[in-house]
């Protein structure tokens, strides 16, 4: 099964095909996450998830294929489109010398968010980050840290989130604090799409499941159907 | 919102941003360019005045330079005048560079470019706004170079005439500069790459300063000066506009 389609999506990849150099990383994906969804993107180290994650958000163009943002072309779409794109990559993608605060005023600036400074107090007590505010973000845990990365993708309220395993380094208190948020912002029509290495979380927080593997999804169906032997015996048989 | 309210609140509202929803200006035209603009500076100057990275680096380079010039050349040259000029624009561009490298570097160091990249920002934008930065720290430790040659070489370059070539040139360094700045940020060896691109580059801005500065201390008219002057200018308009037309072509595929 070659293509992954939960209904006519909010994020749809068709055939996106990306080298590097001589490296395929990935081979065609075809792929389609419907508003209101959570989709979960398995796979091995290596098997291409961030590379996709990166074409779709818009940051690497691939060599083959297209990435449709409800309905509108990413690549014709001009600069305009990445208003609606919220991303949670490896790394945080915060300055560690500005407080959250100040992180996050900044990047509703390059929003043009109005009436920013409410959102701003909205989004840290999401992430529980509020009596830190004023604080450098040099000095926060590895999990501050990231629950912070979370804020500043929500911040400007994107229909589509990227989160390419925004789980990592969350302390399980913090990580049921982000199951929150994504089966709140999937329940209120946004379409997101995450990576995980917990099969567990996968479950629990999507709708549906993908398996990436030698750049292509090699396995898709909807976690109702499901259980983490499956799920399980799927990473095995692609050596994950 | 008060704080009572707030922590009163804060397990709803962990689950209810809706409550806050978002209102985003489309479009804005020339004022929402102008905005962005100031916001990547802000960041820039912020960042810089949390971090103390840059502008201290440079300083502290321009005022070891000055002194090593000072001394290198104190007992074979009769007068600091023959010298000075040369000086004060050999260190701009050296310390110039250490604050370029790190002006995207620093982003690619901290993976922080990517959020840049992902703003509904045209990324002229983030050229302008990271080349003022930079023309304002450069600024700065030209004005504490000049200071520092003051006592050193004994000699008072706060003209008028050269406080204008120093702008003028400043202004087309740091232009010519921030854009090969992020066209080596994700070259592993942009500390010397950006160097080797760029001092070639600028060796108008560089024989126009030194000629406009060696005529300013010399006592010349300003109509001996203005050549220098319309070069400078020159070389100011024709590159910014360049870097402006390149740049975005830059980030294609970062």
């Amino acid at each position: 099964m070659g293509e992954c389609v939960t209904d006519s999506g909010l994020i749809v990849a068709r055939n996106i095909t990306k080298r590097y150099g001589r490296k395929r990383v990935l081979g065609g994906v075809d792929l389609t996450v419907a508003q209101g969804k959570v989709m979960a993107l398995l796979g091995a180290n290596g098997a291409g998830k961030s590379t996709l994650m990166r074409i779709i958000s818009g940051l690497t163009k691939p060599d083959r294929g297209e990435v449709l943002l409800g309905g509108v072309s990413a690549r014709k779409a001009g600069h305009e489109i990445r208003r609606y794109i919220g991303l949670v990559a490896h790394a945080p993608l915060l300055y560690d010398n500005l407080s959250a605060w100040d992180n996050l005023q900044f990047f509703a600036d390059l929003y043009d968010m109005q009436r920013p400074a409410q959102r701003i107090e909205a989004v840290l007590h999401a992430v529980d980050l509020w009596p830190r505010r004023h604080d450098a973000v040099r000095t926060y845990s590895r999990g501050m840290t990231q629950r912070l990365a979370i804020g500043r993708a929500i911040l400007h309220d994107p229909p589509v989130l990227l989160l390419d395993e925004p789980d990592t380094g969350l302390d399980p208190a913090s990580a049921e604090t982000l199951a929150q948020l994504i089966r709140s912002l999937g329940a209120s029509n946004r379409a997101i799409l995450l990576t995980t290495h917990n099969l567990e979380r996968a479950l629990l927080w999507a709708d549906s499941i993908a398996v990436l593997s030698d750049g292509k999804i090699t396995q898709s169906a909807s976690t109702a159907s499901l259980t983490t032997e499956i799920v399980r015996q799927w990473m095995t048989e692609i050596g994950a | 919102m008060n704080e009572e309210a707030v922590q009163a609140n804060v397990q709803t509202m962990r689950l209810d941003l809706a409550a806050e929803p978002v209102t985003m200006q489309r479009g804005g035209g020339a004022l929402t360019y102008l905005r962005k603009i100031g916001a990547v500076f802000v960041k820039d100057v912020r960042a810089e005045w949390r971090g103390r990275e840059i502008f201290s680096t440079m300083t502290a380079f321009s005022v070891l330079a000055v002194l090593v010039f000072g001394m290198a050349f104190d007992l074979r040259v009769p007068r600091s005048e023959m010298i000075a000029p040369g000086v004060l624009w050999v260190v701009v561009l050296f310390a110039g560079v250490l604050g370029l490298n790190r002006s995207f570097g620093a982003e690619v160091d901290r993976g922080t470019l990517a959020s840049l990249l992902l703003a509904p920002v045209d990324r002229s934008a983030i050229y302008f706004g990271k080349m003022l930065a930079n023309l304002f720290f450069t600024l700065a430790t030209t004005l504490v170079i000049l200071v520092v040659m003051f006592f050193i070489f004994d000699l008072n370059m706060f003209h008028p005439y050269n406080l204008l070539a120093v702008l003028l040139g400043v202004i087309g360094y740091v232009g010519v500069g921030t854009l090969f700045a992020a066209l080596t940020a994700n070259s592993r060896a942009r500390e010397t790459m950006l160097p080797i691109l760029l001092l070639p580059v600028m060796a108008p801005v560089f024989v126009a300063g030194v000629g406009l500065t060696a005529g300013v201390v010399d006592g010349k008219q300003f109509s001996d000066l203005r050549q220098w002057l319309v070069i400078l200018a020159a070389f100011d308009a024709i590159f910014i506009v360049v870097a402006y037309l390149l740049f975005d072509l830059i980030w294609e595929d970062a």
